[in-house]
């Protein structure tokens, strides 16, 4: 039994972890910046502990201010929520030392998962394919591996995540430059600056499966498709992955699950493929070993609450769940609503929210931690809330996603809520299927 | 500190529905800890919406927005966050004072929201001050660098 759980997270998914922890009778204890103390999660958390200034590399990333303070508040469990130290194994190897459940897969999981090139050799190993790539320790390796697989490619973080510190290179020309470039940003992301390379798929879609397991059994929740992308960040989360063949889905979903009974996966989990557009063949890109920003269109379609499963299994319990018992309905379709400023190049735009109208009705929900005078500090991400639609077809949700975009009115800072009505209104997206390069391609 | 909290998602839509086949247009809810104000939207194509406001929640103060006067000698900061000189730490500079830059030269890097935005001279120039210390909050229009 998890009794006192402490949230290592902040913005919306803190408040989700503590919605499903309170409906399960467990007392919440949130970590905050400064910067966070007066935001929506620290007013609903039953306990607030300070864990420093605004940076995250002084409070949510600091190893140390996190794990006293959730020995300090007498907590027998964390949940990481997903970014900052979710997938950190020394976080969960300093947790388990302090005698507290981590809520998440296994040290040794985390560390093969965490280090992206340690992921790509268990997949191997579990049979999926892979990207032509790999290793490139030193710049000469970087140079050498480039001119092996050709332009263009793409320069991932190893301990990457969220796209951050991946950069795609078109030109040998530019590879100096924006290796610096991806190197700093995972370097300030996750305080690890390596990175490798993989071959750039044009027309590739990205799909992903949702997993959960107990270290024993291992099931998949279905397929999602995360293919609208922007900075290789999603923007858009559906589920199922629309416009594919039967057998095509199952094939990569009996991979992920494939992945997961091999390394004895325990907790939720996401195995994320590349899927060429035209064929369906697919490579397995990483496995995510925490608990996804889009989890809500799983959810949405099959009626699992992933956070309460997260937590019976990190209690201890093994899966009550089974394969037979997962039956998706309907069609489900996560917007990401972020802080950003559409008039330029979607600049992050961090602030305060005079008015958050956001929609309501059937077949809708909504999980933000933005309220009227909710404030966007500069420190984090730019997610304002995600929109999630259900209807019993993707016709009904896209047309339920079309009026509750028509509906939303935030003011005080910029968002993505236009290009989000855009994106809803234009003919590829309602015929489904889409691949990365559909938000390119959308007129503005 | 608090009870359960108030509505989950089905609790919402299944008011949203109420509405909905009601005559009514909007329903304003206050209680001590919260005010909901579900409401039709204005436009012919819009649904409900949801609007919460939280008694004690609100913004700490805010990194202070300091308007900054445009000064063509300057570079200012594109958008606010943190300042850096160089593209990691112990790696060299960007720039020094002395440096001759062109409008692409990459004179620091802003990183907002985790992204690392470069920031470009924007005018051809010789750099005669740095005016920010290594990794600063700046806001945004904040001069940063002084050209001669």
């Amino acid at each position: 039994m998890i009794r006192r759980l402490f949230i290592a997270n902040r913005g919306e998914i803190a408040l989700r972890v503590i919605r499903t922890a309170k409906a399960m009778g467990i007392t919440t204890v949130l970590g905050v910046s400064s910067a966070d103390a007066a935001s929506l999660p620290a007013l609903m958390a039953d306990e607030t502990v300070l864990l420093g200034p605004g940076p995250s590399s002084q409070s949510y990333l600091d190893i140390d201010k996190v794990v006293a303070a959730m020995v300090s508040a007498k907590c027998d469990a964390v949940h990481p929520g997903y970014g900052f130290l979710s997938e950190n194994a020394a976080f969960a190897r300093a947790v388990a030392d302090a005698g507290i459940r981590f809520v998440g897969p296994d040290i040794k999981t985390l560390e093969g998962m965490g280090d992206k090139l340690a992921a790509r050799a268990l997949a191997l190993e579990a049979g999926l394919p892979v990207l032509p790539g790999g290793e490139a320790a030193t710049r000469g390796a970087v140079h050498a591996r480039a001119a092996e697989i050709g332009y263009p490619l793409l320069l991932k973080a190893v301990a990457g995540g969220g796209g951050k510190g991946m950069r795609r290179v078109d030109r040998a020309e530019d590879l100096d430059t924006v290796l610096d470039m991806a190197q700093a940003e995972a370097q300030a992301a996750f305080g690890n600056s390596a990175v490798y390379v993989e071959r750039f798929v044009a027309k590739g879609r990205h799909v992903e499966v949702q997993l959960l397991g107990d270290g024993k059994a291992a099931i998949h929740l279905g397929t999602r498709d995360c293919s609208i992308q922007r900075r290789f960040q999603k923007l858009v989360e559906e589920a199922p992955a629309p416009a594919m063949p039967a057998e095509a889905r199952a094939g990569i979903e009996n991979a992920a699950v494939r992945l997961a009974q091999h390394i004895g996966y325990r907790g939720a989990g996401t195995a994320e493929f590349l899927v060429d557009a035209t064929d369906f063949s697919f490579y397995f890109l990483e496995l995510n070993a925490r608990i996804q920003v889009e989890h809500p269109v799983t959810e949405a379609i099959t009626g699992v609450d992933l956070v309460e499963q997260q937590l019976l299994v990190a209690a201890g319990k093994s899966l009550t769940l089974t394969q037979a018992m997962v039956r998706p309905v309907g069609h489900a379709i996560e917007v990401r609503i972020n802080a950003e400023d559409p008039d330029a190049d979607f600049c992050p735009a961090p602030g305060r929210v005079a008015r958050a109208a956001w929609p309501a009705g059937r077949g809708i929900r909504v999980d933000t931690h933005i309220a009227a005078g909710g404030e966007v500090p500069p420190f984090y991400d730019s997610l304002l809330g995600k929109l999630i639609v259900h209807g019993a077809t993707r016709e009904e949700a896209v047309a339920r996603l079309q009026s509750a975009l028509a509906s939303i009115r935030i003011e005080g800072v910029p968002t993505t809520a236009g290009l989000h009505a855009r994106i809803a209104a234009d003919p590829r997206f309602a015929a489904g299927g889409v691949d990365t390069g559909f938000l390119t391609g959308l007129a503005s | 500190m608090n009870e359960d909290l108030p509505l989950t998602a089905e609790d919402i839509a299944e008011i949203a529905a109420i509405i909905e086949a009601s005559p009514y247009r909007e329903l304003d809810l206050s209680t001590r800890r919260f005010r909901l104000r579900l409401a039709r939207g204005d436009g012919a194509e819009a649904g409900l919406t949801q609007e919460w406001q939280w008694a004690g929640s609100g913004p700490e103060a805010a990194v202070a927005e300091a308007e900054h006067a445009a000064d063509p000698d300057t570079i200012a900061a594109p958008l606010p966050g943190t300042f850096y000189h160089a593209p990691q730490p112990g790696a060299p500079p960007f720039v020094a004072v002395g440096d001759a830059v062109g409008p692409e030269t990459v004179v620091g890097i802003v990183e907002t929201m985790k992204l690392m935005n470069p920031v470009h001279a924007g005018r051809a120039g010789t750099v005669a001050e740095v005016i920010v210390p290594n990794a600063t909050m700046v806001a945004k229009g904040q001069p940063l660098i002084r050209l001669a």
